[in-house]
């Protein structure tokens, strides 16, 4: 067990800079999720921990030591990949055991750990096949296995159940979520799917173009998405981005459309200027015409699913409205609503760089 | 169109491929047949030239005079034993030394980076291009210098370096997924270590087949053997073969040249054989 400490680590392949300058320190025992779209740079992040690719700049240590220069054997880490990277001319127990048997450790402990391993990932019968006779996610517990088996400083995971189906995904979400609270190892997680991060992460680093969008936990970063990129990115469906400006009091936003959103705290610093508006589609609600920040949207499509609806509307100025409402839909394409933001869930960034703006 | 139209037409176009094929194998069967009915009779029966089609009974007499003496009736040879023996050395020593040197350097060229590493990459490639009878001359000028004429080594190593079969070995390794390269480098496994403990395993099958081919064509080696060997010990059979058909001043022993080919036949078609097993166990596990 150890911390994971980045210190402005940045990776340049010829001239085109791929990380710019991340830093975070993970705690020991504590599960990070590197979350981003691909190409975002969370893999090429993830790979220099393992030491797989060149640190460009700055420092990757693990446990307190330097890594930078270390070989992946010496690092003390291990690592699963996406495509589970099992040996396939092994069994699953020499597969476990490979690492192992390399480092010398003696015949009974390769036993008794292999033995623990598959115990605590259910593996006990399958000890003998190859990997081809297993099914996908029995093969990716073996990856885990072989992770765990060697019991490191810190576990790196790659996008590991992206080749999974929905239903075994979520299981072995759970399963990665229970075996990492059992085990208390530092983890890295790599994934592009929202729920995987938000379900299985203490802190959540949202990644784009190389650079940390935002470092937080999972409710900080659905409630205080730090820029318009992890607004959009986090929540499904994803937060409305609505252009406004507030009111030479600062007391309201006025939108284009002829609405004013009343400001749950009055902002007289930022009086007069543009902002963008994110509202998240849950955060909207019906309410009467007369009510304050009350908008009417045409319905254009309605999404029952079955806990709750989606509906995709449009504002008199043409604008889309997503509303997400509770139960079953109460109404049908081509209706009108008015719904308004529930009081203090609106979401203020800056109309240029995207920014959070500070809160008032 | 009529139902039974359709499958009248569909039974005749299974039969055509079926009697192509059967023709096809009797027309390559038969010089075989021939041979193998000659090896079991007289000389004088051959020599009159109206060669029977059934076996006769002089084989244990052809085999066993071919096998083991060197005086036939009208001219003196090399016995088999000694032309089988040096045929399956060189041709193992091919085989072998061909799939060892061309699998360490396919690993070199496909999972290392290092300078010109395409560059070495072509000069293996531009090799195909040359065909043995180019190079044969200054071969064996080193091979005489070296003093190696009418020995094992002289026969077998200049032959051993093979782009081919280099190429082929590259051409796998290169399907071979990067992650697990990359798991077994967390693993701790050097280059040593997954060459011997991943990579050579799963390139059995591949292996196999390169030996089959590889061992056919050392034991078909005419041209290099006919140069290098002047004592008839070293003689290869291929080369005693073509020795025993005299230049038609003599009469030959044809019984014996039919036995000794028969004799020549059986160590491919056993290699063949055997590793046809091989090549269905790697079909049908596919662990890829």
């Amino acid at each position: 067990m150890a911390t994971v400490d980045i210190r402005n680590v940045r990776k340049s392949y010829g001239p085109v800079e791929a990380i710019k300058g991340i830093d975070v320190a993970v705690q020991d025992g504590e599960f990070l999720v590197l979350l981003g779209p691909s190409g975002c740079g969370k893999s090429t992040l993830l790979r220099m921990v393992a030491g797989l690719e060149g640190i460009t700049g700055g420092e990757i240590a693990i446990g307190g030591r330097v890594v930078n220069g270390l070989d992946p054997k010496d690092r003390d880490i291990a690592m699963v990949f996406q495509n589970y990277a099992l040996y396939p001319h092994m069994s699953v127990f020499d597969n476990m055991a490979y690492g192992l048997k390399i480092r010398g450790i003696p015949k009974p402990e390769i036993q008794s750990r292999v033995a623990k391993a598959a115990e605590i990932l259910e593996l006990g019968r399958f000890l003998d096949r190859r990997p081809s006779q297993l099914s996908g996610g029995q093969r990716q517990r073996v990856a885990m296995g072989r992770a765990i088996v060697r019991e490191p400083s810190a576990f790196l995971f790659d996008e590991p159940l992206s080749n999974l189906d929905a239903k075994l995904r979520t299981q072995m979400r759970v399963e990665i979520k229970r075996l990492q609270d059992r085990l208390g190892i530092t983890s890295l997680y790599v994934t592009h799917d929202q729920v995987e991060a938000m379900t299985l992460a203490d802190r959540i680093l949202v990644m784009n173009h190389g650079v940390a969008e935002q470092i937080g936990t999972p409710l900080e970063v659905y409630q205080r998405p730090a820029s318009l990129f992890v607004a959009g990115f986090i929540g499904s469906p994803p937060m409305n981005v609505l252009d406004g400006r507030i009111d030479p009091a600062g007391a309201a936003i006025a939108m284009p459309g002829g609405a004013v959103l009343p400001l749950a705290a009055p902002r007289a610093a930022d009086a007069g200027r543009a902002v963008k508006l994110g509202i998240r589609p849950e955060h909207l609600a019906l309410t009467a015409a007369d009510a304050p920040g009350a908008s009417s949207i045409q319905v254009e499509l309605v999404e029952a699913l079955g806990a709750d609806t989606v509906v995709y509307g449009r504002l008199p100025d043409g604008e889309s409205l997503v509303v997400r409402m509770a139960g079953l839909p109460a109404c049908r394409e081509g209706d009108r609503l008015t719904v308004a933001p529930q009081p203090g869930a609106l979401h203020l960034f800056d109309a240029d760089g995207g920014r959070r703006l500070a809160e008032a | 169109m009529t139902a039974s139209h359709t499958t009248g037409g569909r039974r005749l176009i299974d039969l055509v491929p079926h009697i192509v094929l059967i023709v096809g194998v009797l027309i390559f069967a038969f010089p075989i047949y021939v041979t193998l009915i000659g090896s079991t009779w007289d000389s004088a029966t051959i020599g009159r030239g109206n060669l029977p089609l059934i076996p006769g009974g002089e084989a244990f007499n052809n085999y066993s005079q071919a096998w083991s003496e060197s005086h036939g009736a009208r001219a003196s040879y090399t016995p088999v034993r000694v032309m089988v023996l040096n045929s399956l050395v060189m041709a193992l020593a091919i085989a072998l030394g061909k799939i060892a040197i061309s699998i360490l350097s396919a690993y070199a060229v496909a999972f290392f980076r290092f300078p010109f590493r395409m560059a070495f990459f072509w000069m293996i490639f531009i090799t195909l291009m040359l065909p043995v009878e180019v190079r044969i001359i200054p071969t064996y000028k080193v091979v005489a210098d070296l003093g190696l004429i009418d020995s094992y080594a002289g026969l077998t190593i200049p032959l051993i370096a093979s782009a081919t079969a280099t190429l082929l070995f590259r051409q796998f390794f290169l399907t071979i997924p990067d992650e697990l390269v990359e798991a077994a480098r967390i693993d701790g496994a050097g280059a040593v270590r997954f060459f011997l403990d991943v990579v050579l395993p799963l390139s059995k099958t591949n292996i196999a087949a390169l030996f089959v081919i590889l061992f056919i064509y050392g034991w078909n080696q005419y041209l290099w053997p006919l140069l290098i060997t002047n004592s008839a010990d070293m003689e290869t059979i291929v080369i005693g073969i073509t020795k025993m058909i005299g230049t038609g001043e003599a009469a030959n022993d044809w019984n014996l040249i039919m036995a000794t080919t028969v004799l020549a036949m059986l160590p491919p078609v056993a290699v063949v054989v055997f590793m046809q097993r091989w090549f269905v166990k790697g079909l049908v596990d596919s662990e890829k």
